[in-house]
């Protein structure tokens, strides 16, 4: 009973431990904006590796995702004849839902373990500490161009997958089915609201990017410099990053979409 | 830099490492203008030594002073500050992958100085060549040897002419021809650049022909201290069984265990699961 206490206990201060190291990191790295804006290429080039190097995966699961949601949106609304409300719905279901979630989620498994394992074999092969002792903080040089990198990238990526999954819902609805292009567009442009729809969909991404960036970054620089060390981290990535994004979606959603 | 005769002083240092001490009231000199060997067996510490003089980890007790200022007790800033006068060689030489052998050697010039990019070309080159390099330029890490990328990380280290200069393991797995290179190259670059050294390994012959003074360390503590001539003629047992490289003396060669007849015996019976 005891042991079991004190394992309890030891697993509660690791974690608070965790917390408070993370914070800390995060913090140094958001300080780190001077020297990112001072060494531009540092960043644009964090923007690619992490942005446009996803566009082919967040591009090809938006298209998939608005043609499902086109075939699975006719079935239900044409048992009511309200097949022409389609347009609205597959907008107002990405919008605010699935192209921050989804592209997040993609996000965290393509570029965010990217991020944990280019980190973490940097600490494995001595090259964060050979740049400390270079006189250059790799806070400010390795990771405050990755946390800003991903919170740019992944909003950018967001509307990409909006874009595209409006695109293939329509593609479905109304190349295949025929459903009225006019009203597929239409009504779309009735119901949905700028602030209401796109502006909190572009911000529920924006603060799933700092999320999932953060938790990349963190967990390659506080790595175990090793083999198995990297594997772990990357996979926590992914999991811890997945889970938060869930948690977070239902969060933002009660408060945005909560005022009944 | 200040008039005094030693460039690093380390104070009543302790270190510890999950609850063991890796040195344990430690006190270390390592003179300006001098090369310093620190030797000693696998695992007393003597990378980690050179983490605490260079601030990459805080002793528990004790100080560490480097030109007259307290390591542990800078600012970030000023550790950052202190370290551009500090150049050190990694056991892995930790270049830069995603750099070219040109860009590594160049990247503490382009961080630390506003030097116009032919003049960063010129003293790059003037450094690689120094190591023998030169046309290794546009290769990247990847391509290299590990000999050869350790020499392209000694290039980068002395990039800019640091007062103290780290070597940490620097003769493990070079060829003959490069270590000879090596030995003659460290001896040069203490003396035309008036560099102080601080040497860590444990390979004795090439320590004990460029070594000013040599520091060997035992269970976290200096054993005994010296020019080269001192230590060979050291009558302390521990000394002599790691200089003549024997097995059986006062330094265990072996991880301590229980009784060997036993352990084969009844294998199985203590909790050893094969």
């Amino acid at each position: 009973m005891l042991d079991w206490l004190q394992h309890i206990g030891h697993r509660v201060l690791s974690v608070v431990a965790g917390l408070g190291r993370s914070a800390q990191l995060l913090i140094a790295a958001l300080f780190g904006v001077g020297y990112v804006l001072k060494n531009f290429r540092l960043l644009v080039k964090q923007v690619y590796v992490t942005g446009v190097l996803s566009i082919a995966i967040i591009g090809v699961s938006g298209l998939f995702i608005g043609m499902v949601l086109g075939l699975q949106g006719y079935s239900i609304l044409v048992d009511f004849g309200a097949e022409e409300a389609l347009g609205q719905m597959v907008a107002l279901t990405l919008l605010r839902e699935l192209s921050p979630v989804v592209a997040a989620l993609l996000f965290a498994g393509r570029a965010g373990s990217a991020l944990t394992a280019e980190i973490g074999l940097m600490k494995a092969t001595e090259q964060l500490a050979s740049m400390e002792m270079i006189g250059v903080d790799p806070i400010k040089r390795v990771i405050a161009p990755r946390l800003y990198a991903g919170i740019i990238a992944l909003p950018l990526l967001c509307i990409l997958f909006s874009v595209v999954g409006v695109w293939g819902g329509m593609l479905v609805g109304v190349e295949w089915l025929g459903v009225f292009e006019g009203s597929y567009w239409g009504n779309m442009q009735a119901s949905v609201s700028f602030i209401h729809d796109v502006l909190n969909g572009v911000i529920k991404s924006v603060v799933f990017a700092f999320v999932v960036t953060w938790i990349a970054v963190f967990q390659g620089y506080d790595l175990e410099p090793t083999s198995e060390g990297i594997s772990r981290a990357t996979t926590k990535t992914v999991v811890h990053g997945s889970l938060a994004v869930l948690g977070l979606d239902f969060v933002l959603t009660a408060l945005m979409f909560g005022d009944f | 830099m200040s008039d005094t005769a030693n460039l690093v002083e380390i104070n009543g240092l302790t270190f510890l490492r999950e609850k063991r001490a890796i040195f344990s009231d430690l006190s270390l000199r390592i003179p300006k203008g001098k090369i310093t060997a620190i030797m000693g067996p696998s695992g007393t510490g003597k990378t980690t030594l050179l983490r605490l003089i260079g601030g990459q980890l805080k002793p528990d007790q004790g100080n560490v002073v480097v030109d007259g200022l307290g390591v542990p007790g800078l600012s970030r800033k000023q550790l950052f500050e202190l370290r551009q006068r500090m150049g050190m060689l990694f056991q892995s030489g930790a270049l830069f992958s995603e750099l070219s052998v040109f860009e590594n050697v160049a990247f503490p010039l382009r961080v630390h100085t506003s030097l116009p990019d032919d003049m960063i070309r010129d003293l790059v080159l003037i450094k690689l060549e120094s190591v023998g390099l030169r046309g290794a330029r546009d290769l990247m890490p990847s391509e290299l040897s590990g000999g050869m990328g350790r020499r392209v990380a000694l290039a980068r280290a002395i990039a800019l002419d640091p007062e103290l200069m780290m070597y940490d393991e620097p003769f493990v797995g070079q060829d003959p021809i490069t270590l000879g290179v090596l030995v003659k190259l460290i001896r040069q670059l203490n003396d035309a650049l008036n560099m102080t050294t601080v040497l860590v390994s444990h390979d004795i012959d090439e320590c004990l022909s460029i070594a000013d003074h040599v520091c060997v360390l035992s269970g976290g503590q200096v054993l005994v201290e010296g020019t080269p001539e001192e230590i060979l003629k050291s009558d302390l047992a521990e000394v002599k069984q790691f200089i003549q490289g024997l097995p059986d003396g006062p330094v265990p060669f072996r991880y301590p265990a229980s009784d060997f007849a036993e352990d084969i015996l009844f294998a199985g019976k203590s909790g050893v699961s094969v």
